[in-house]
């Protein structure tokens, strides 16, 4: 099994594992690292479950090989607060109920960090089309919507 | 005798929407799944599948597998103990252990491609994965059956040589249906005799999945003392472990599940599928915790989808508005076993109506598909697609205005259901009257700008919810918190609206009480998470346990003041002697004092819920179609449903919008596409079409509350008959905008383009 | 999966020679088709060769011969970019449509063109425009038009150890546009169940088509272009009548299948309809109202 030494910062902490070629980024985190946080839904990118943030943009963790996160910034669902306080979208998600399950929605917070880091003040139209690559089955996205637009506009 | 309960409103927890317990741990990523569990040891279980539909297992080699390095058992159907007989009812579905056990790993037989063959537990996921591709199996090629048509067609191939059918109370050998039943009052040929219109209708619904984004997972230890420790995403703590302990033939106080958070069930998450085999690798691994994961393609294959089907119906209206006589035939695809939901669908098909002459007959027809498991009311959508679509067809033929017709026939207290028993207090005329005055129904559909063709769509549903056992512990804190625990795992939010039952009646904040789900061990009998059950009888048993605390507590304030028990009131969140005034302490301040009066406060409460109150619900839907292309798009939707009073009215929103949309995606691109040698062709997230964000407009929704007189505060469960109405509001809404019924599910673009051209 | 190596090379050089190691070498961009394709066993490989952190290959400028295109560039970066939105719009309509934003964040437009998935969105546009393939491999590099790329579903005319470097689109005639849509039966999400992508160059003062070129996916085995719509405008005035007959048309090159995501018939009608709309799209980012 080819082995690869990667550094990489993962919620702003530098660090190095020692990952197979073969490991996806996904089965890094949640196996390697035990960041759970991110989910696997369907493991070739169709419902977002897996999404983090690599180097500034949202990618599906589960089609990414973890020897391509050598060098580069990641963001899971548990690097999004800081110093103990949830994020404004974090916040937005509980306050509005924009969850129900919960297992779509550490995907859907780091795609709407995304959204509004880009376009602060995005259109339900935005949002839905930002949004389309997360899959959720349990809420019809209304909440969801709604959680987003209450972080938008605080 | 039963106790009813008076509707109140002045409530001051119930009925208002507080932060969710488990948001925190769901938006940090803390929040624990069953996949995310991490024991020492741990080692990973892969399966290996069917390729093919229908087949004969003529030998499994499993030596090349166990020989792999880094593999530490394999197991096959031969592993499992000689299944027990009998049945058991998970709450939505019914567990026949000797079908179950040949479902979770083949026997003699593959029944649907994906059908497990043989299980292999080794060092990682992957070493798994690749063991299972060194076992050999030789199989002998049997025709697939792919529809209830080819199962019921003269000379069909026949799946189960040992399956005696009860077709109406006869043994039928050599059947491919399992059940065919018959409810039946009134006469239907005098009715339609006295009908001035009758309207016959063929419809047909492929096979669905309920698409929850959390694959089935199972994490197991089988130990050296012959107990089973198991985790698993699952709707029900208990029906896992009656599962497993009646497959592996084991006392189920010899089998521990331990509760974990769950991402989506909807019903297909009440049944098993990988604790008995994670329980049986592990015992063969010497006792080593044995995880398992179903790939998405699985979950699809052989997990429990929707049944698709037939059905016919025949109904026959008189000048006067009035239905004289519906007849129905019901058939249902159970998948491989039987045990489809066409009994359910049965009990719901009529049941939105009051007809003088009904008949069902329903039939249970074996297929070579997965299993059928429940899907959210199940079989209640797919009745409700074809009646509804024939009462929208009855309206339109007679120029009736199509609320008015639904009031003039709706179902109501002492009405009879299709099966004979008689509603109780329900709220269907509540329902359909909220429809009318609503803004949805009272603005016009507006023409569209671009050349597209608009239409609007009204559709009821019904589902009659379940009761069954509960179990709540509540103990008291000394700050006067209350920590709860409650057997009821929580899909949706009811941790929190069982928690605000009890603070309702103690007088304090939903924050003030702490909602845990514990073990099997540690909490008493609970039924399944599903049936609409779970806020109305769970929360049942935290009032019952609320109360038996503060009739303790009352006993401890009358030790601290010396007085009698029954001199001791409990109102308004204080304690107080009803002789002397003066006397009286808040909640929290005597739980503070508590150590002065006994030993610590706690109180459970066990219920057995017989009846529940039913819910109806009844769907508004604009559709806008592209007349060039078919594409369909719902531009504007509004449910309204009674559901007897909302504790937390932000869920019951929440749940009915999930409903809908999981509705309009089953109605309008969702199926299992089966091929030519009945494989599913769409087994991916990418082909099986699930709505997206984008796919579907805000949700507007309207709740009616007509309380039920079953419960302390007039709960009527939510979470299921938002499914029944939104397929026939859908198809209704397109029929409107072009002029063409579409019975045959699901109303595809390339259909609706067919259908215009002609 | 079964076992493989990973390299990211720096330079074109060193990935050249990687291409030639011994075994099944694989290269990828964004990864999304092939990695999924590994998961899935529909490919194998010994070795996955990244191409992300070759320079060359993120090129995206503006060359005296036209729009340079790294082959490793992000469809996301292609969409937004302001010359690509000004110039090449269907381009920038294609490269939003592959796939949700996380796709597109990685998914490359040369690896859209090398998996040579006969539904592809990016290919129909870039073949309207007419590009041009650079190829790099052991002996040196090669330009072929795109249009003599492609050789059947999932097959192109890379030979072992070639790698597609960038591709240059010609900077289009002032008076011109191009336009892509698709058919999905959701909103996004899915793969087309036929696309069209149309591109014209209209003399403003006499409305006539100075070049039309029109091509087609998940019509037939490869990417294709319709011919016969493009000799029914070229020479004459626009008009919606005319726009219908090159719809018309364009369905005489489609040789569709059956399939689950959509019947023969159904994508042949589409491709009529869509053929229509993409034209007329085209004249509106034109400036030309009929």
């Amino acid at each position: 099994m080819p082995t690869k030494h990667i550094k990489f910062t993962v919620n702003g902490v530098e660090q190095e594992q020692l990952v197979d070629s073969t490991w996806t980024l996904l089965e890094t985190l949640r196996d390697k690292m035990g960041l759970t946080g991110t989910k696997e839904g369907c493991s070739n990118g169709n419902c977002g479950a897996c999404t983090v943030m690599l180097d500034g943009k949202t990618a599906c963790s589960c089609l990414v090989l973890a020897p391509e996160a050598d060098g580069r910034v990641v963001t899971t669902v548990e690097g999004l607060e800081t110093g103990g306080k949830l994020s404004a979208i974090q916040d937005a998600f509980v306050k509005e109920g924009g969850l129900q399950c919960g297992f779509c929605t550490p995907g859907f917070l780091i795609s709407t960090t995304f959204l509004l880091k880009n376009n602060p003040h995005p259109s339900e139209d935005e949002i839905r089309l930002n949004l389309a690559g997360n899959l959720c089955r349990c809420t019809g996205y209304d909440k969801i919507v709604k959680a987003v637009e209450r972080a938008a506009n605080g | 005798m039963v106790q009813t309960f008076e509707p109140k409103s002045d409530y001051h927890v119930v009925g208002r929407s507080p932060i969710r317990h488990d948001g925190l741990d769901k938006v940090t990523g803390r929040a624990v799944y069953g996949g995310d569990v991490k024991v020492p040891g741990l080692i990973w279980g892969e399966v290996l599948r069917s390729p093919h539909s229908h087949a004969l297992i003529k030998s499994i080699d499993t030596s090349a597998a166990e020989k792999m390095p880094g593999v530490f058992a394999v197991a096959t159907n031969a592993d499992f103990p000689s299944p027990k007989a009998g049945e058991i009812d998970t709450g939505e579905d019914v567990v026949n252990f000797e079908r179950d056990t040949q479902n979770l790993l083949a026997k003699s037989k593959v029944l649907y491609k994906g059908h497990a063959v043989a299980a292999v537990a080794a060092v990682d996921r992957n070493t798994a994965l690749e063991a299972t591709k060194l076992i050999k199996v030789v199989y002998e090629k049997l025709t697939p059956v792919r529809n209830v048509d080819e199962a019921m067609a003269k000379n069909a191939t026949i799946l189960h040589d040992n399956l005696v059918g009860d077709h109406l109370g006869e043994d039928v050998k050599k059947t491919n249906v399992a059940r065919h039943f018959r409810h039946e009052f009134g006469d239907v040929e005098k009715g339609f005799a006295a009908s001035d219109l009758v309207v016959e209708r063929e419809f047909t619904l492929q096979m669905v999945h309920q698409g929850y984004i959390e694959p089935h997972n199972a994490t197991a230890i089988w130990d050296e003392s012959g107990h089973v420790t198991a985790w698993s995403s699952t709707q029900g703590m208990f029906a896992v472990r009656a599962q497993t302990a009646g497959m592996l033939r084991i006392p189920e106080s010899q089998v521990t599940v331990n509760p974990v958070e769950i991402g989506g069930g909807f019903g297909g998450k009440t049944k098993v599928y990988l604790a008995p085999v994670a329980a049986i690798l592990s015992r063969k691994s010497g006792g080593r915790p044995v995880k398992m994961i179903m790939d998405r393609n699985s979950v699809f294959e052989a997990s429990g989808p929707a049944p698709g089907g037939k059905i016919i119906i025949e109904m026959g209206v008189s000048k006067d508005g009035k239905i004289q006589a519906v007849a129905t035939d019901l058939r249902y695809e159970a998948g491989a076993f039987p045990g489809s939901a066409v009994g359910a669908g049965a009990i719901c098909v009529h049941a939105c109506y009051n007809i003088p002459n009904s008949r069902i007959d329903g039939r249970d027809v074996v297929v070579n598909k997965p299993k059928s498991a429940a899907y959210r009311a199940p079989g209640s959508p797919q009745a409700a697609f074809a009646i509804e679509q024939v009462v929208d067809e009855v309206c339109d033929k007679m120029n009736w205005d199509k609320i008015q017709f639904r009031l003039d026939n709706a179902a109501h207290e002492g009405t009879r259901r299709g099966d004979g028993v008689m509603f109780g207090k329900v709220g269907l005329i509540e329902t359909l009257e909220a429809v009318r005055n609503s803004a949805h129904w009272k603005s016009p559909l507006e023409p569209s700008k671009n050349g597209k063709l608009r239409g609007r769509g009204v559709a009821s549903g019904y589902w009659m919810n379940g009761g069954n056992k509960s179990t709540v512990d509540l103990m008291l804190q000394d700050d006067g918190t209350v920590a709860l625990n409650e057997g009821s795992a929580d899909i949706g939010g009811t941790r929190t609206s069982i928690a605000m039952q009890a603070a309702e009646v103690l007088g304090l904040t939903a924050e003030d009480i702490h909602p845990y789900i514990p073990s099997t061990d540690s909490i008493g009998f609970t039924a399944t998470t599903g049936g609409s059950r779970t806020t109305y009888a769970t929360g049942y048993a935290a009032w019952e346990a609320a109360n038996g605390l503060v009739a303790e507590m009352s006993k401890r304030a009358a030790v601290l003041w010396g007085i009698d028990a029954d001199d001791v009131t409990f109102a308004n969140g204080k304690f107080s002697s009803s002789s002397d005034p003066e006397l009286s302490i808040g909640f929290k301040a005597l739980a503070g004092k508590i150590g002065d009066t006994g030993g610590p406060v706690s109180s459970t409460a066990s219920v057995n819920l017989g009846a529940a109150g039913a819910g109806y619900a009844v769907n508004i839907c604009d559709i806008e179609i592209d007349p060039e292309t078919g594409k369909t798009d719902v531009i504007r939707y509004t449910a309204v449903q009674d559901v007897g009073k909302a504790i937390h009215p932000a869920y019951v929103e929440g749940q009915i919008q999930g409903g809908a949309a999981q509705g309009i995606g089953w109605a309008l691109n969702e199926e299992y596409f089966i091929s030519e040698d009945g494989s599913m062709a769409n087994h991916t997230f990418l082909d099986y079409r699930m709505p997206t964000a984008l796919d579907l407009p805000m949700i507007e929704t309207i709740l009616v509350e007509v309380p039920n007189p079953l419960h302390p505060f007039g709960v009527r469960g939510v979470g299921e008959v938002p499914l029944a109405p939104p397929l026939p509001a859908v198809a209704n809404a397109v029929a409107d905008a072009t002029g063409h019924r579409f019975p045959h599910h699901p109303i595809k673009a390339g259909r609706i383009i067919e259908a215009l051209s002609r | 999966m079964p076992s493989f190596d990973y390299a990211a090379p720096t330079s074109l050089a060193e990935a050249v020679k990687l291409m030639g190691s011994s075994g099944t070498v694989r290269a990828f961009a964004g990864g999304t088709d092939l990695i999924d394709q590994l998961k899935t066993n529909r490919r194998n490989a010994d070795l996955v060769i990244d191409l992300k952190r070759i320079p060359e290959l993120q090129k995206l400028e503006m060359g005296s011969d036209g729009l340079h295109i790294g082959a490793a560039r992000s469809c996301s970066d292609v969409h937004h970019d302001a010359t690509v939105n000004r110039l090449y719009g269907g381009l920038a309509d294609a490269t939003g449509l592959v796939g949700s934003v996380q796709i597109q964040n990685r998914a490359a437009v040369g690896g859209n063109v090398c998996n040579a998935a006969p539904s592809g969105d990016t290919t129909p546009n870039l073949l309207t425009h007419e590009a041009v393939a650079v190829i790099t491999g052991p002996s040196g590099t090669r330009k072929i038009e795109l249009a003599d790329f492609f050789v059947g579903p999932g097959q192109t005319v890379l030979q072992s150890g070639e790698i597609l470097q960038e591709l240059i689109l010609p900077k289009p005639p002032e008076s011109s546009a191009s336009a892509y849509l698709r058919f999905i039966p959701r909103n996004e999400m899915d793969i087309a169940v036929a696309g069209v992508s149309s591109f014209i160059h209209v003399d403003p003062a006499t409305k006539t088509v100075r070049k039309a070129r029109i091509a087609l996916a998940s019509v037939a085995p490869t990417p294709v272009r319709a011919r016969g719509a493009e000799s029914v405008l070229e020479g004459k005035v626009i008009t919606e009548a005319l726009i219908a007959s090159a719809g018309d048309a364009a369905v005489e090159s489609a040789t569709p299948i059956t399939d689950v995501r959509g019947s023969a018939e159904y994508r042949r009608e589409l491709v009529r309809v869509l053929t229509r709309r993409t034209l007329s799209i085209c004249l509106e980012r034109i400036g030309i109202s009929l």
